[in-house]
């Protein structure tokens, strides 16, 4: 984003009426409750963004509520001192939705893993996004059932290993984020928890959005699927195997020696240093562009097979539809300056009455 | 009408009550006739109650039994429980419907049929041996045929109009209604205002139903083959204004009482089936009170947007029937862990799996009460009428909202489609309904904060309620969850006696709210005698009916009908010792006696029917006097 703050939060984001607006450390938003996910455990980075996220908004922690499924990740909301509820598998975009019509002015976030949102929840997150209810999804992805101990889940690969896959699962794996697109989610990010700062920022980004802002989350468990996302998150891989993506910035990395180009509707990686490709052949991103974004959330290639395309973190898509809850308030709003507030009397008597004395 | 004629006077006989079944196919506009004639004879002031009928297709094949819709009314100057055990009248538009209804008309009774639905062509889809023309053969001697070709007669009254022959043909159902006035001497005010509204953008047709409408009336008037008309008079109700209510609609006009007189927002989460839809429908159209509805994307979704709502401190409430009951069971144990407000409505249909949507049955009882894993005790209440429906909805929210609990409210597809006569009440007069919210006056705040000044949202006042705290509330934050609970924290907690203690206080929790209701009532008979019959939900008006004509007839028995199902009132076990036999009459093979017998080790005995299809009062009689004489 070129709009020169340091956040890149829009200048119409919604928290901006708030008085505590900008940094506000004194708030603690941490429960007194002793965080059990195991140690090493990627969800710890997380919540530490969030709190960090949160003391940024500086926002008082009754207008704050967290709703979550079941699942480690669905801990989360014991951990801080907001509103929370621990629902049940995969339900949480459901009742977030009910939460979120009838309180348009708190902060919702749903904690979901992808077990919760993608298998047992799927179709709650599909019709959630197409809705536009304005919340934060945060999905925490880790390709493993960890609270169950180590099953295979829909986004892990074909062929993975598992307790219930002990000769490699035969099934296709979810693209969590062109699953969303195709859902039209209007707000679609990916991030993981081994680069906090690029994290911070995205969080910062998804809870300045009107509407479901979805961010992936990878996560590392490492009890149960340790390594997963090591090649995208590892020193060592990190540049050849990612690009980090910007609004109105070239899709560059491996630092800077390599971009992406459009051939068409066909990404394919340029070399920048061979000097025969020059960076304004790069396709630059523009978050705004729907169709480039379904392009790219499609960038999704196992990272070990040779030649892949690098995979994409940062926010893919944005777009400004009407939220679920401004629509509903509106209609609500409509039928009573057309028809008066409710009269019960009115409403108990109904249209045709007669009279025995 | 060529008024130079002199007609033949008609003669006109009273009558004190009268049952019509309008049958045909369902396209043919048969529950609109049924209702409009009920509300023009409501406004006259009888006392009424309708059964529509229909098949769960919505256009069945044509012409076939499977395809025959009905709409039954009665009315009467006295008071009507039911709409009736057989016909007086049977209007049929086909052979279809003549067949399949015929069973239900009374010996000598009245029959009239449109004779163009009994060609070749109808009498096979109908099944007629040979084709043979029951409104020729004489088979109906024991009736009075009235045989009217209404096809060719609406199309005579639509001669000139624009309308093509499909849309006249179309009208055939404003003849019928035309012509059932002129034979009850009703008149036409209130259908004619009907379809001014209905097709107030559509000129064209508003113009040709009234003239078929007229055109029916004035056939009753010319035919020289009608020499008779009818009068029922006014039934002595209790004085006061009063309309026409469905079981649905009152549940929907409860809730919105309830939300009002309550100062919550109602939000209504929801998923399409039968016969539960019309709820939604009817609350979609009240959003000047704030009503918010929520078309879910699943059931699931339905049940736990309520209880998100709740969370945010408005009033959740969903409805379905049974098969949406089941999806919504995991989060109903939810709702019961979370001890919030939340009011569920079923409205019962024939089971199991898709069973028959459109037919009625009682047979979620134990669903309700059992269908949870765990111990999750939720309060079940039961409506026995289309205006109860409203009392039981506004309860349910009541309890709901002021116990801290999930409430089932179960209907059925027979009171929820029917219709009676309502001396509703004034908005001032119903009873107030108090949220124990945690920052208002129904609660002690030093009731639930610990010594240190910590928020316990798990702590209780003396009647086992939590304070119920929303987001937006300073210094309330909590977290709540399907995890068991420790007591009073609300934090999370394996411990094996604390999980016991629980278990416990929510269950003490929901038998505390017998201590609010009134005292137990006889509908009628003696406080004592040889039997009682206990009844449940929508078999009310059968059982009253019956049992006022038992007592009449010198019979000990009396009738007492629940409308607590759990927890029941403490002053039915005292009732039913005063009894020498108790007989439950139940759509279903005998939840309710299973229940009393277990409670109470009464010997219950059962009258079960599971056809689909109401009791009468005639078999709720013979039920009576069959245990009695055993």
């Amino acid at each position: 984003m070129s709009t020169g703050n340091t956040t890149g939060i829009p200048a119409q984001g919604r928290n901006d009426a708030l008085p505590a607006q900008g940094r506000n450390d004194k708030i603690n938003y941490a429960s007194d409750q002793q965080v059990r996910w195991c140690p090493g455990c990627g969800d710890y980075s997380i919540l530490k963004q969030v709190e960090s996220v949160l003391q940024h908004h500086g926002r008082p922690k009754e207008e704050i509520v967290f709703i979550s499924g079941i699942g480690c990740s669905s801990r989360f909301p014991y951990y801080l001192d907001t509103y929370g509820m621990h629902g049940i598998h995969g339900r949480a975009p459901a009742i977030a939705s009910g939460l979120r019509s009838v309180q348009p002015d708190i902060s919702v976030w749903v904690i979901t893993g992808d077990g919760d949102s993608l298998s047992i929840g799927g179709n709650h997150l599909i019709h959630l996004l197409r809705r536009n209810v304005d919340l934060n999804v945060l999905l925490f992805n880790n390709e493993i059932y960890g609270l169950t101990k180590g099953q295979y889940s829909p986004t892990s690969p074909e062929g993975a290993v598992s307790k219930s896959t002990p000769m490699g699962s035969t099934d296709h794996p979810f693209n969590p984020l062109a699953l969303c697109k195709g859902a039209d989610g209007t707000f679609l990010a990916r991030s993981m928890d081994r680069d906090p700062k690029h994290l911070r920022e995205v969080l910062l980004r998804a809870e300045a959005h009107r509407g479901t802002s979805m961010v992936e989350i990878y996560q590392n468990c490492n009890v149960f699927n340790d390594g997963a996302f090591e090649i995208f998150t590892e020193k060592a891989s990190k540049a050849l195997h990612t690009v980090f993506v910007e609004h109105g910035k070239p899709l560059l990395f491996a630092n800077g020696t390599k971009g992406i180009k459009l051939d068409g509707f066909t990404p394919v990686i340029i070399d920048l240093a061979e000097g025969k490709h020059g960076v304004d052949e790069v396709w630059v991103h523009d978050e705004r562009d729907s169709f480039k974004a379904s392009i790219l959330v499609r960038l999704f290639d196992d990272p070990h097979r040779e030649g892949a395309l690098p995979r994409p973190f940062g926010v893919f898509y944005v777009n400004d539809r009407h939220t679920h809850e401004t629509k509903m308030n509106a209609q609500v709003a409509m039928a009573k300056e057309k028809r008066g507030p409710g009269d019960l009397d009115a409403l108990l008597r109904g249209e045709n009455v007669w009279t025995i004395n | 009408m060529d008024t130079t004629t002199t007609l033949p006077p008609k003669k006109v006989e009273a009558r004190e009550k009268v049952v019509i079944l309008f049958a045909g196919d369902s396209g043919d506009g048969i529950q609109l006739t049924g209702a409009q004639f009920t509300d023009s004879n409501a406004l006259f002031g009888n006392d009424v109650s309708t059964f529509p009928n229909y098949p769960a297709e919505i256009r069945a094949p044509q012409g076939t039994l499977a395809g025959v819709s009905g709409f039954q009314l009665h009315f009467g100057s006295v008071d009507v429980f039911t709409p009736g055990d057989t016909c007086d009248v049977l209007v049929v538009m086909n052979a279809a419907a003549l067949k399949a209804n015929l069973g239900k008309l009374k010996n000598g009774g009245i029959i009239i049929a449109n004779s163009d639905g009994f060609d070749a062509k109808n009498l096979r889809l109908a099944g007629y041996p040979d084709v043979e023309n029951p409104l020729t053969d004489g088979s109906l001697d024991n009736y009075v045929l009235q045989s009217v070709d209404i096809t060719k007669l609406t199309r005579n009254a639509l001669e000139g109009t624009k309308l093509g022959m499909k849309e006249k043909d179309r009208s055939k159902n404003m003849f019928v209604l035309g012509f059932i006035h002129w034979m009850y001497s009703r008149k036409l005010d209130r259908s004619r205002a009907f379809l001014a509204k209905k097709f107030a953008n559509k000129p064209d047709l508003l113009e040709a139903n009234l003239r078929v409408l007229q055109a029916g009336y004035n056939f009753g008037d010319t035919s020289e083959t009608f020499t008779t008309r009818f009068e029922v008079k006014p039934a002595p109700m209790p004085k006061g204004t009063y309309r026409n209510i469905t079981g649905n609609q009152g549940i929907a006009i409860g809730l919105i009482a309830a939300a009002q007189k309550s100062g919550l927002e109602l939000f209504y989460g929801s998923y399409p089936i039968t016969p539960a839809s019309d709820i939604l429908h009817e609350l979609s159209r009240n959003k000047h009170f704030g009503v918010k509805t929520f078309q879910a994307e699943d059931e699931i979704a339905a049940v736990c947007s309520a209880i998100g709502a709740s969370y945010g401190g408005a009033l959740g409430t969903t409805a379905s029937s049974g098969p949406g009951i089941a999806l919504k069971g995991e989060a109903l144990g939810l709702a019961c862990m979370l001890e919030l407000p939340l009011v569920v409505v079923n409205v019962q249909r024939g089971g199991p799996s898709t069973g028959m949507p459109t037919k009625t049955e009682q047979a979620d009882l134990f669903q309700a009460l059992h269908g949870r894993n765990g111990e999750a005790p939720i309060p079940v209440i039961a409506a026995s009428s289309p205006t109860d429906c409203f009392e039981m909805a506004y309860e349910a929210a009541k309890l709901a909202v002021e116990h801290m609990t999930p409430v089932i409210l179960l209907s059925d597809g027979y009171i929820a489609n029917g219709a009676e006569p309502w001396r509703f009440p004034e908005a001032k007069d119903l009873r107030p309904i108090i949220p124990p919210f945690a920052n208002g006056s129904a609660m002690d705040p030093a009731a639930f904060h610990d010594s240190e000044g910590k928020f316990q949202p798990y702590a209780r006042d003396e009647r086992g309620i939590r304070p119920w705290a929303v987001p937006g509330m300073a210094g309330l934050q909590h977290r709540i969850g399907g995890i068991e609970k420790e007591d009073k924290t609300g934090n999370i907690s394996y411990d094996p006696k604390n999980h016991e203690l629980m278990v416990r206080l929510r269950g003490e929790k929901v038998q505390r709210i017998a201590d609010t209701y009134r005292p137990i009532r006889l509908d009628s008979g003696p406080p004592e005698g040889d039997l009682l019959i206990v009844g449940w939900g929508s078999t009310y008006g059968a059982i009253r009916t019956a049992a006022l004509e038992l007592q009449q007839e010198g019979h000990s028995v009396a009738h007492v009908h629940l409308r607590h199902m759990f927890p029941m009132n403490k002053g039915l076990r005292g009732l039913l010792k005063n009894y020498k036999k108790v007989l439950v009459p139940e759509m279903n093979s005998g939840q309710l006696r299973q229940l009393l017998r277990a409670e109470y080790l009464v010997d219950a005995q059962g009258l079960n029917k599971i056809q689909g299809m109401p009791f009468t009062s005639a078999e709720i009689k013979a039920g009576v006097i069959d245990l009695l004489k055993s």
